[in-house]
């Protein structure tokens, strides 16, 4: 294969199943041989990051203090301060959640490990009050990220956070709830139109007593757990939950519709059938093996044809994660990228629902796209930003504590600092403006970006304008 | 005869109704929007889940008092509205807009099964979706969507705000969201943003490429109109100075402008008393009426308010009896309040809530929100609502 060829597939692989590439690597990996270079993503033999921000013992001792606060009648004025200030310290972690495992993502050399959690995460998505249970769920779609499906989708169902955010706490035998049930079928294995209504009636006692206890660890309870008959798609047995996921798994549906997902997530807007069939089969073959079946999505010759390149729209998180890394950004405020999260529409831990973020083009609107486009120039040139997006409807009871309708508007520096020295020092010396723009873009250079371009003085000023093109958005 | 005298002779000739022959199908849009009074939509979102009982308070029913000890709005504090239900005192400033009959209240608005989730419940209200499914765009934006008359060009809603809610997203087209028109148009203006969207138009027909681009174009003419509208018009009405009638003053300046947009979104957020209700949400309850008060008397001084059609909402309402620390938790239906001076029904629009026979201590829904959205989707926004609601909802009684 021809190297210049060969240097924008292997671009494209690292803008799919990562968050971009250096041009150093970028140079050296095209010289090897494509099904190697994927070879080598999945071979990385560091353990999977777990997040970190709250231990169980600060865990463990946090819910014992609120325990003994809960039982007294009647609190004190240092009681109740003592309450308020768990919640304080509650926000506090779920927000350092979220930007640890941003920065984690900007930061890991195993990036297609974070890539995949971020699907599951989008997958299974979740929202949990409770940061140690959110960051729980997190460590368990990382650990699972590449491993079995199956053994993913017990965990998560097992873990608190999914049991509290699906009403799984609240099903017993004789008064079910279906909400996990439902939403098991429909959103994390077959879709819709693979079952009934009475299968989900059925699932759900048969996940009767799936619970979690006070140190956070899932238990099951034979107590409320419904032990009778149960008759899931057609067949009649003594079926608990690991039974019937195990059903689930049997259909060949519940590989397609991963597959689909899969595709559209690391290959197109719109799924081409075929492809998604070719790798369902395979991923059902191969027994739910995830890293099977993402190896042989990116060494299909179909990943690297033209309509598959340079034509997806970045999540916000990509977006951020790519500009992030090219340019060794460092922020010294990082709670700024919260706020980039909330007013581009993909605030991490905090999904809109248990479907996950729509993707795609419902990224894009006037104001998200302006932001966007100008976010480049706040991030690497120390720009001011003068927006304030929406406070999380889930913030509503800090913001009423805080007597103020919302937090009065701040213009605030982003103050991030990009590492242009390093940038720089990585290009060629004698690198073209077009050339710099094509190596920082996925769609084509034509002409007018080519012309745009030409006119600046240097390299500095040329990345920052090809970042705040539309075609950046795309990868 | 020329053919836009023909359509006028005709489209009067239908009784005055928006009744368009269907051989004129093409020509609808410029009927409508030639013949048909310029009809505007105002949605004020109240996030956080506010407290319907201590806004229109059931000061003649005891159960009210014992539930509320330590919150409920005295008697003697109530103003009045029937001898059952009456505003809490902060809302003064609406009383004398009930009294000319520009306000309407609707109680026990809410859907089955509701949620108390602040996002979900949020997410139901912007996408008008039951309460078990997950939709991707929201009951605006499906309006935008749907083509119909009212809803063609790309500044049809206006969020006055920094980004956009869900509920102005549609699947092909979007409500633009601005806080000011004037740095919009500034950023549009820039020679960057004009090169890029300048040249060769071959893009366009690329599918997510074309899609920013088609965006950019958008945004760029929808902040020039905006701009260009919009500037002409000198406001003559003092607002309260909060960041909420700011919000209005702007709605105001360009429905009292002229601009063709049909719906306006803007929001108050901090409704969520769980701890010592009474002193927050009064004076969020304040901020609100003074912001309306102005809004709809400037409306009324610009003869706009008979065009103009506002209403509120919250995600839920909160639950019928107190908590321990002096506030209320999450609960279920809810009253909405709607504003203009078109109203059919004036004054209280159905029974108060029933508080004697609740659902686990919240209170049953009498009116699916749905069928509101769906009344001022037919009724003033001129579209059928199941193309909108992805099935048809009954209408009300009340524009």
């Amino acid at each position: 294969m021809d190297r210049n060829e060969n240097f924008l597939h292997i671009k494209h692989l690292y803008n799919r199943a990562g968050f971009g590439i250096s041009y150093p690597d970028l140079h050296q990996l095209s010289r090897k041989k494509r099904s190697k270079v994927v070879d080598a993503l999945f071979n990385n033999k560091e353990p999977a990051a777990n997040l970190q921000v709250l231990s169980q013992d600060e865990f463990l001792a946090q819910q014992s203090l609120l325990a003994t606060l809960g039982a007294k009648k009647e609190q004190t004025p240092e009681e109740k301060q003592q309450r308020e200030d768990i919640t304080k310290a509650r926000n506090e972690k779920s927000r350092d959640l979220n930007i640890s495992w941003l920065q984690q993502m900007m930061a890991t050399p195993n990036s297609l490990l974070e890539k995949m959690t971020l699907f599951w995460h989008g997958h299974f998505a979740c929202r949990a009050n409770q940061p140690f249970y959110a960051q729980q769920l997190n460590n368990i779609q990382r650990n699972n990220a590449l491993g079995n499906f199956k053994t993913l989708l017990i965990e998560v169902s097992k873990s608190p956070a999914m049991l509290d955010y699906l009403n799984n706490q609240q099903n017993r035998k004789g008064k079910p709830n279906e909400n996990f049930s439902r939403e098991l079928m429909e959103l994390f294995t077959l879709g819709r139109g693979n079952y009934t209504e009475m299968d989900i009636k059925e699932a759900a006692r048969a996940f009767t007593g799936w619970t979690y206890n006070k140190t956070g660890e899932f238990e099951f309870n034979p107590r409320v757990h419904d032990e009778k008959q149960k008759t899931f798609f057609g067949q009649t047995g003594l079926y608990d939950g690991e039974a019937i996921i195990d059903l689930i798994l049997a259909k060949p549906e519940t590989a397609t519709f991963i597959c689909r997902k899969l595709y559209v997530f690391f290959v197109n807007d719109t799924p081409n059938e075929s492809h998604v069939k070719e790798l369902a089969g395979y991923f059902y073959a191969q027994q739910y093996d995830i890293a099977a079946v993402m190896k042989k999505l990116f060494t299909a010759d179909w990943f690297y044809a033209k309509e598959n390149t340079g034509n997806k729209i970045k999540s916000p998180v990509e977006f951020l994660v790519n500009l992030s890394r090219e340019f060794y950004v460092t922020y010294n405020k990082p709670q700024v990228l919260i706020q980039l999260q909330t007013s581009l529409g993909q605030y991490l831990f905090n999904p809109p629902n248990v479907a996950g973020w729509a993707g795609g083009k419902n990224w894009i609107d006037s104001s998200s796209l302006m932001l966007r486009m100008k976010i480049p120039s706040l991030v690497l040139n120390d720009g001011v930003l003068d927006f304030n997006g929406k406070a999380d409807p889930e913030d509503e009871a800090v913001i009423a504590l805080n007597r103020r309708a919302k937090p009065k508007p701040v213009k605030s520096y982003v103050n991030a600092k990009a590492n242009w020295e390093k940038f720089l020092a990585d290009l060629p010396k004698d690198m073209k403006q077009a050339e710099l723009a094509a190596f920082l873009l996925q769609p084509a250079v034509g002409q007018k970006i080519s012309d745009l371009v030409s006119a600046n003085v240097n390299l500095k000023n040329t990345a920052i304008a090809v970042t705040s093109m539309p075609e950046y958005q795309l990868c | 005869m020329k053919r836009r005298d023909f359509l006028k002779n005709a489209a009067f000739a239908a009784a005055g109704t928006l009744f368009v022959p269907a051989f004129m199908k093409p020509f609808e849009a410029l009927a409508l929007d030639e013949l048909s009074l310029h009809k505007n939509l105002v949605v004020i979102q109240l996030s956080g889940g506010n407290d319907g009982l201590n806004t229109v308070v059931p000061y003649g029913n005891d159960i009210y008092y014992q539930m509320r000890k330590n919150i409920a709005i005295k008697p003697q504090d109530v103003i009045q509205l029937n001898d059952m239900q009456g505003l809490n005192p902060n809302l003064n400033c609406l009383r004398e807009l009930y009294d000319q009959g520009w306000m309407s209240v609707i109680n026990d608005v809410g859907y089955p099964n509701p949620d108390r989730s602040h996002f979900r419940s949020m997410d139901i209200w912007q996408t008008a979706s039951d309460s078990n499914q997950y939709l991707s765009t929201g009951w605006i934006g499906r309006y935008l969507d749907s083509n119909c008359a009212t809803c063609n060009s790309p500044y049809t809603a206006i969020e006055v705000d920094d980004s956009l809610s869900l509920a102005m997203k549609g699947s092909s087209k979007k409500g633009i969201a601005l806080k000011d028109p004037a740095a919009l148009f500034r950023n549009t203006n820039e020679p960057f943003f004009r090169e890029m969207i300048n040249g060769d138009k071959e893009h366009l027909n690329e599918d997510n490429l074309g899609y920013l681009y088609k965006t950019m174009i958008e945004t760029s003419s929808s902040a020039n109109y905006i701009q260009n509208t919009s500037k002409i018009y000198q406001p003559n009405y003092t607002y309260p100075s909060t960041a909420f009638s700011n919000q209005l003053k702007t709605v105001s300046k360009f429905i009292c402008s002229g601009l063709k947009t049909r719906v306006y979104y803007v929001s108050l957020s901090g409704f969520d008393t769980h701890v010592n209700q009474n002193n927050q949400q009064g004076r969020l309850l304040q901020q609100c009426a003074e912001g309306i008060n102005a809004f709809i008397k400037d409306l009324q001084q610009n003869n706009k308010l008979n065009e103009t059609l506002v209403i509120t909402f919250s995600e839920f309402g909160r639950r019928v009896a107190q908590n321990a620390s002096n506030g209320t938790d999450h609960g279920t239906a809810n009253n909405m309040f709607l504003f203009g001076g078109k109203l059919k029904k004036q004054g209280i629009y159905n029974p108060a809530p029933n508080l004697a026979n609740l659902d686990n201590g919240d209170l049953k829904y009498q009116i699916d929100f749905r069928e509101v959205y769906g009344t001022i989707l037919e009724k003033w926004l001129d579209v059928n609502n199941g193309q909108v609601l992805n099935k048809r909802f009954n209408t009300l009684d009340f524009i």
